[in-house]
């Protein structure tokens, strides 16, 4: 019975856990290939409307709330496009492409898994978020606690989150330009860095939303055009897809030596689940960090200041959704294309059967199989635009969390006005950048996978409980919230730094050395973080803890109402 | 003056009954994801067969396909099902809730 349960509990998560392929797989270690001019002229083509884009967002960007939330003016509609191009990161659309070439139906459960935590933010957070913040998650964990406390933890939260996955977006940006385009690492570096900078410099959070839903459309038009090529060459049937996926592999199979009847059955294998849970706590834990770590990301968080109200808040996540569970679905198809167009082509396979390149490959092989050259430079420019995009909100939500937090809050107590506040905005978003692009080449050759998982299992354990708690429960306390806080923080830190994917992958230990077996630390370092504040909030009998728990009232009220909330700057 | 407009939206019998309907309803809804999500999670641990069994004699695609794409389908209607509520039935409420205080 036991055996069962904990096979069951195992696989529960099993779909979100293979998420992390569709948070960031490793994209490193690729060869370079040959300069691709085609790519090269439409990503210029991207820069130049973005550019220009950027001229006409710095001319909106006067006061700190433009910098921040596009002066509350971007509407429900484009907000979830945004949103859902924060999503739909290069790695997810290569990534995920890679999983359903790779385990077919399994592929499929790695994208469910990314996309129920969707739904648990709308019911929950969306509404609150938008009418008890300003700019920055801070704003809303910190409405009835201590400033002080508060807001250093929020911004050490932020931060951690950020640096991680900024850290390994960049890397990612390094080796995947590399691949497509031809370029040497460190100039894709310094361009992905210089290019971010100028958009959230001189364009702030206009800028870089403009830039998410162009590329979110970009992206959205370049999977639809490959899965409906795909499906023509199937005459629009998915069982006859299906079918060549499966005689595909079966292929692959008999070629790698296999028996007629194993070959039969490796076919078939990508028709159902297979069976990859090899260690159910991992997977429970790695599903808890990416369902529950995206309602603690910052830069997903900051979205929803930047609408005017409520209805467009909820409206922005119904879009967001939309187009996600949309892109996942076409993926899928592509997947399969990926499977009966390239890998079927012995042209594209290496001596031992697998994709030459690697299998980050798939979706561009699969649009340069449809779409000939000018499209296959199309995807290409489609995925550094979206890592461009990416990076930029993340500067922005960091540039935020130490201009409004630490800043204007922490240091000014609540009196900065907006230019200096915007001037130290700026400041920090160079800081950034230059950090961003010299960690980014010096992480080059470092292996990197384990960053992504961990800036999730950081904002679940962290970020996530305090927002929650603060937002949903009375009794919680400025004490309660940072010491849980920190602990999440801190734990979800240490034992990432003792489990396999540092210990023995990055600082050279000898294998099985490591403390902490698992893969992901969010199942423990999360219900810490919850167990924490609750304790000590219940123990907490401060007078701030009295005035923080009557005024819960008025909090809820503004809440569920948006009684008093920031309306957008009107201009 | 804020203080009383907050007490009025506090002694509002609309105030008092939007918000346990607009939890409750919340609430249903995130039940019924877990156990759609979690519903499809079990099959896959304990009847991959039948994930696995074709649609029909013959057929390559097989059951677990269209339950796949149904999960995907079934979140963006759950969330388009409560955002549909919440702006018109909800948010007309919070209005009138609103309206009735500034009075």
């Amino acid at each position: 019975m036991s055996r069962r349960l904990v096979s069951l509990l195992g696989t529960l998560l099993l779909g979100a856990s293979g998420c992390v392929l569709a948070a960031g797989p490793d994209l490193g270690h690729v060869e370079k290939q040959p300069v691709n001019v085609t790519a090269i002229i439409l990503f210029v083509g991207f820069v130049a409307v973005t550019l220009w884009i950027t001229k006409w967002a710095a001319a909106r960007t006067r006061s700190a709330a433009d910098f921040y939330t596009a002066g509350g003016g971007i509407t429900g509609f484009q907000n979830g496009l945004a949103i859902a191009g924060d999503y739909m990161s290069a790695a997810s659309f290569l990534g995920i492409t890679a999983a359903v070439m790779t385990g077919g139906f399994d592929g499929l459960i790695y994208s469910i898994g990314f996309l129920v935590g969707w739904p648990v933010v709308t019911f929950l957070l969306a509404e609150r978020l938008r009418n008890l913040g300003k700019f920055t998650f801070a704003d809303v964990a910190g409405y009835r606690f201590q400033p002080g406390p508060i807001r250093a933890f929020a911004a050490s939260g932020t931060l951690v989150v950020v640096a991680f996955y900024l850290i390994a977006q960049m890397v990612g940006a390094g080796s995947l330009i590399k691949l497509l385009f031809g370029l040497d690492y460190w100039i894709a570096v310094v361009l992905v860095g210089a290019l971010m900078m100028i958009y959230v410099l001189f364009g702030g959070m206009t800028a870089t939303t403009w830039v998410q839903i162009i590329k979110a459309c970009l992206l959205l038009t370049g999977v639809t055009f490959m899965a409906i090529m795909v499906m023509a060459k199937f005459n629009f049937s998915p069982e006859a897809l299906f079918a060549e996926g499966v005689r595909v592999k079966s292929q692959l199979a008999l070629a790698a030596g296999k028996s007629q009847e194993e070959a039969t059955k490796a076919g078939l294998a990508v028709m159902r689940p297979g069976g990859f849970v090899k260690d159910p706590i991992s997977a429970i834990s790695f599903g808890m960090a990416l369902m529950f770590g995206t309602a603690g990301l910052p830069h997903i968080l900051m979205r929803f200041f930047t609408v005017p109200d409520a209805k467009q808040a909820r409206k922005s996540v119904f879009w967001a959704t939309t187009w996600i569970g949309y892109f996942y679905i076409l993926i899928f198809i592509i997947g399969f294309g990926a499977i009966t167009l390239v890998l079927s082509d012995p042209a594209m396979l290496d001596a031992k059967g697998a994709l030459k390149g690697g299998a980050n490959m798939a979706a561009v092989l699969v649009a340069k199989h449809v779409g000939g050259d000018v499209f296959f430079g199309f995807i290409s420019a489609v995925a550094f635009a979206t890592i461009l995009a990416v990076v930029a909100g993340l500067t922005l939500s960091g540039a935020s969390a130490v201009s409004h937090d630490i800043y204007a809050t922490l240091l000014k107590g609540n009196k900065a006005d907006s230019a200096s506040e915007l001037r130290v905005s700026r400041i920090t978003t160079v800081v950034l950048g230059i950090v961003a692009v010299v960690l980014g080449i010096a992480f080059e050759k470092q292996n990197i996978a384990f960053l992504v998982s961990l800036a999730f299992a950081v904002a679940a354990s962290a970020n996530f409980p305090v927002l929650l708690l603060s937002v949903l429960w009375k009794d919680c306390t400025t004490k309660g919230a940072v010491v849980g806080g920190f602990l999440g923080l801190i734990s979800s830190v240490g034992l990432t730094v003792v489990s396999p994917a540092v210990w023995e992958a990055v600082l050279g230990n000898p294998k099985g050395s490591a403390l902490f077996p698992y893969t992901s630390p969010a199942l423990f370092s999360m219900t810490l973080a919850f167990l924490a504040i609750y304790i000590v909030s219940k123990l907490d009998n401060s007078d701030n803890a009295k005035a923080e728990r009557a005024a819960f009232d008025a909090q809820e009220l503004r809440a569920e109402t948006g009684f008093g909330a920031e309306g957008p700057s009107g201009h | 003056m804020s203080d009383e407009i907050l007490a009025r939206i506090r002694a509002n019998p609309k105030y008092q009954e939007l918000k346990p309907r607009r939890s409750g309803f919340g609430t249903l809804l995130s039940i019924l994801m877990l156990v759609v999500y979690y519903g499809f999670i079990a099959l896959i641990a304990f009847n991959k067969e039948f994930l696995g069994t074709p649609l029909a004699a013959g057929v390559t695609t097989t059951i677990g396909i269209p339950m796949g794409m149904g999960v995907i389908l079934f979140t963006v209607a759950i969330t388009g099902i409560y955002v549909n509520r919440a702006n018109k039935e909800f948010d007309s409420l919070t209005a009138e809730v609103l309206k009735e205080a500034r009075k």
